[in-house]
């Protein structure tokens, strides 16, 4: 295969893979736009959104759409949940205290998904039949023209309510700042629920996408996928919605040029180097702006 | 009165120290017991060395364990393939740690709170792959055949030594010049204290005892693994648990942690199962009801608890 052909292969799948990170990486930069927490145990939602979506298609014997809704509806929930039991009572303690009850629930939903699940990992039923599709001299499979098409129809729904929407615009409130806009008459506490329900439910869709991509699902899964989708939205500028998306996709695809050039155990040293280049010559992200620090 | 307070302490350890070796000798403790009591001193000096760079400096480090893991790795190399003696093993351990804590120090210190501790967090696990990626060191297959070296007695000797370096240091000029940068990085500044210098220098003193704590723990497993639990991410944050339930800022707090962290997972191996579901929800608890530690930045000392018994006893003559 002569190289350039390659290069657009790996590009192909590099994409897939960076969607969802792209994903995943919205919901950190969404409830860290508003609160300013790196919400660690992020991955491990989308872990549960994986998990849900398995039960769902093979003990509700669901179809594939209806198995997506149900899980990202679950997965909502439990970030609903755990904002309100975990993070709400921090609210105005040490921002280190905050991250360790993040890091907390992290540990507490993996090991509750093992002890419920089974630490061993589980085949994930394939919903739509395998099929390749050939485009000129690369192809694309459909489980991946599958990702894409959910990664940009959940963005897309996700643009319209931030920005069109009175949700989205208290949202954007929230974030801008806090006090001011609870003195508009802004349910604040609601609208970080409602941010934690939105991110949980697109990193649960992140999650069902990879199941049925890499076949198999565990409850360890989340811990790199998260650790990275972070990376991901801290390249993009963290708190930026489309930075998320660029950072997610420019992610997925080093990833997979380091992997087809050096080592598959390289793979999980890119993401950190790019985060230390990143952060060292542009902290605030691609797409961020440089903000003045006030005394 | 601090002359007398120190020698007090010092008879109390070398007490401490017999009693563990007399115990043994009666068989007691088994050796099991004596395994985790090292253990504790291995990790005593991780958390009082983490301390310095997050308690009382102020920085968030959450890659700790990469610079344990230098240490580990160096040490073993150098005693295995050179047959080098134990004692410079971990020092070299240690000093490479201390290099690669200032390597990463100076770039990363340009970043504050939340940036900082990812940064860190990709400098250790960037470690771990490149220790990965290591033939000489065993690669993915892990490091074996590491000699016993590592005793109670040692460990126990190298937990004082690092607790008492810490402690003296910050309490010297260097360490008021750390805890100012902490407490206000910008008023320290305007007050000429160079606080990227401090920040660094924390940062390589903490790193340097992370690396001998690393050549202990590599010769008391015998065997390295590049795995997220023994030198990843995993490991880091298992010391930030540590440090933070013990309180940042407090080296007694750290000490009680360490050594309390260390022994319950091992009096839960029967419930091993839900171990690790009661210990999130343990530290959550924490976190909610008391967000400092839970020494929350206070020292433990031999006059505060006789005060403290004096009190009491006070109390109880009133009522």
């Amino acid at each position: 295969m002569a190289w350039h052909i390659m290069a657009l292969q790996q590009l192909i799948n590099g994409l897939a893979l960076g969607s969802v990170y792209a994903l995943i990486a919205l919901g950190y930069t969404m409830v860290y736009g508003i609160i300013k927490l790196i919400n660690f145990a992020h991955g491990d939602i989308y872990m549960l959104g994986a998990y849900f979506g398995f039960y769902a298609i093979t003990v509700l014997k669901l179809s594939l759409v209806p198995a997506v809704l149900t899980s990202m509806a679950g997965a909502a929930l439990v970030g609903v949940l755990l904002e309100r039991i975990a993070y709400r009572p921090l609210r105005n303690s040490p921002r280190i205290a905050v991250l360790i009850t993040a890091i907390g629930a992290s540990l507490l939903l993996q090991s509750t998904a093992q002890l419920v699940f089974g630490a061993s990992f589980k085949p994930f039923p394939q919903a739509i039949p395998f099929r390749r599709i050939q485009l000129g001299p690369v192809f694309i499979t459909n489980r991946q023209l599958l990702i894409f098409g959910v990664a940009v129809l959940l963005m897309v729904i996700l643009h319209i309510i931030v920005h069109y929407t009175k949700l989205g615009k208290a949202m954007r409130a929230v974030s801008m700042d806090k006090e001011a806009a609870l003195l508009m008459g802004i349910n604040v506490d609601r609208i970080i629920s409602a941010t934690f329900a939105m991110g949980s439910a697109l990193a649960a869709a992140a999650g069902i996408l990879v199941g049925m991509y890499y076949n198999r699902i565990d409850p360890y899964m989340g811990m790199m996928p998260g650790l990275k989708a972070f990376v991901a939205a801290v390249l993009g500028g963290i708190g930026i919605v489309p930075g998320a998306v660029v950072g997610g996709l420019l992610m997925g695809v080093a990833e997979n040029v380091v992997v087809t050039i050096g080592s598959s155990t390289l793979r999980d040293a890119v993401a950190f180097a790019i985060l230390i280049v990143v952060l060292l010559f542009r902290p605030n992200g691609l797409l961020g702006k440089k903000g003045i620090e006030k005394v | 009165m601090n002359k007398l307070s120190s020698l007090i302490k010092g008879i109390i350890l070398l007490l401490a120290y017999l009693v563990v070796q007399l115990l043994e000798r009666q068989g007691v403790l088994l050796p099991y017991h004596v395994q985790i009591l090292s253990l504790c001193c291995i990790n005593v000096i991780l958390v009082v060395s983490l301390n310095l760079i997050n308690g009382f400096t102020g920085q968030f480090s959450i890659g700790h364990a990469g610079f344990l893991a230098i240490g580990a790795y160096a040490s073993a190399y150098l005693t295995v393939v050179w047959q080098a003696p134990f004692l410079f093993a971990i020092i070299c351990g240690g000093v490479l740690a201390g290099i690669a804590g200032l390597a990463v120090g100076l770039p990363a210190l340009r970043l504050r709170g939340d940036y900082l501790a990812i940064a860190t967090l990709g400098f250790g696990e960037i470690i771990r792959v490149i220790i990965l990626n290591t033939d000489a060191v065993g690669g993915a297959r892990g490091f074996s055949g590491i000699p016993k070296y590592t005793t109670f007695g040692l460990a126990y000797l190298m937990a004082i030594f690092t607790v008492v370096v810490i402690r003296n240091f910050v309490t010297s000029d260097y360490g008021r010049a750390c805890l100012a940068v902490r407490e206000d990085e910008i008023a320290a500044e305007s007050l000429g204290v160079n606080s990227t210098y401090f920040k660094v220098l924390a940062f390589t003193i903490g790193a340097f005892f992370a690396g001998t704590a690393g050549a202990l723990f590599s010769h008391y497993l015998q065997y390295m693994a590049p795995t997220p639990n023994q030198i990843g991410f995993v490991k880091s944050i298992d010391i930030l648990i540590m440090l933070v339930l013990g309180g940042l800022g407090s080296i007694t707090g750290s000490i009680v942690a360490a050594i309390t962290l260390t022994i319950i997972p091992e009096l839960l191996r029967g419930f091993a199962e839900y171990r690790m579901i009661i210990y999130p929800i343990l530290l959550i608890i924490v976190m909610i009801y008391r967000p400092a530690g839970l020494l929350a930045g206070n020292e433990l000392s031999l006059s505060g608890i006789t005060q403290f018994v004096k009190g009491a006893r006070a109390h109880g003559n009133h009522t």
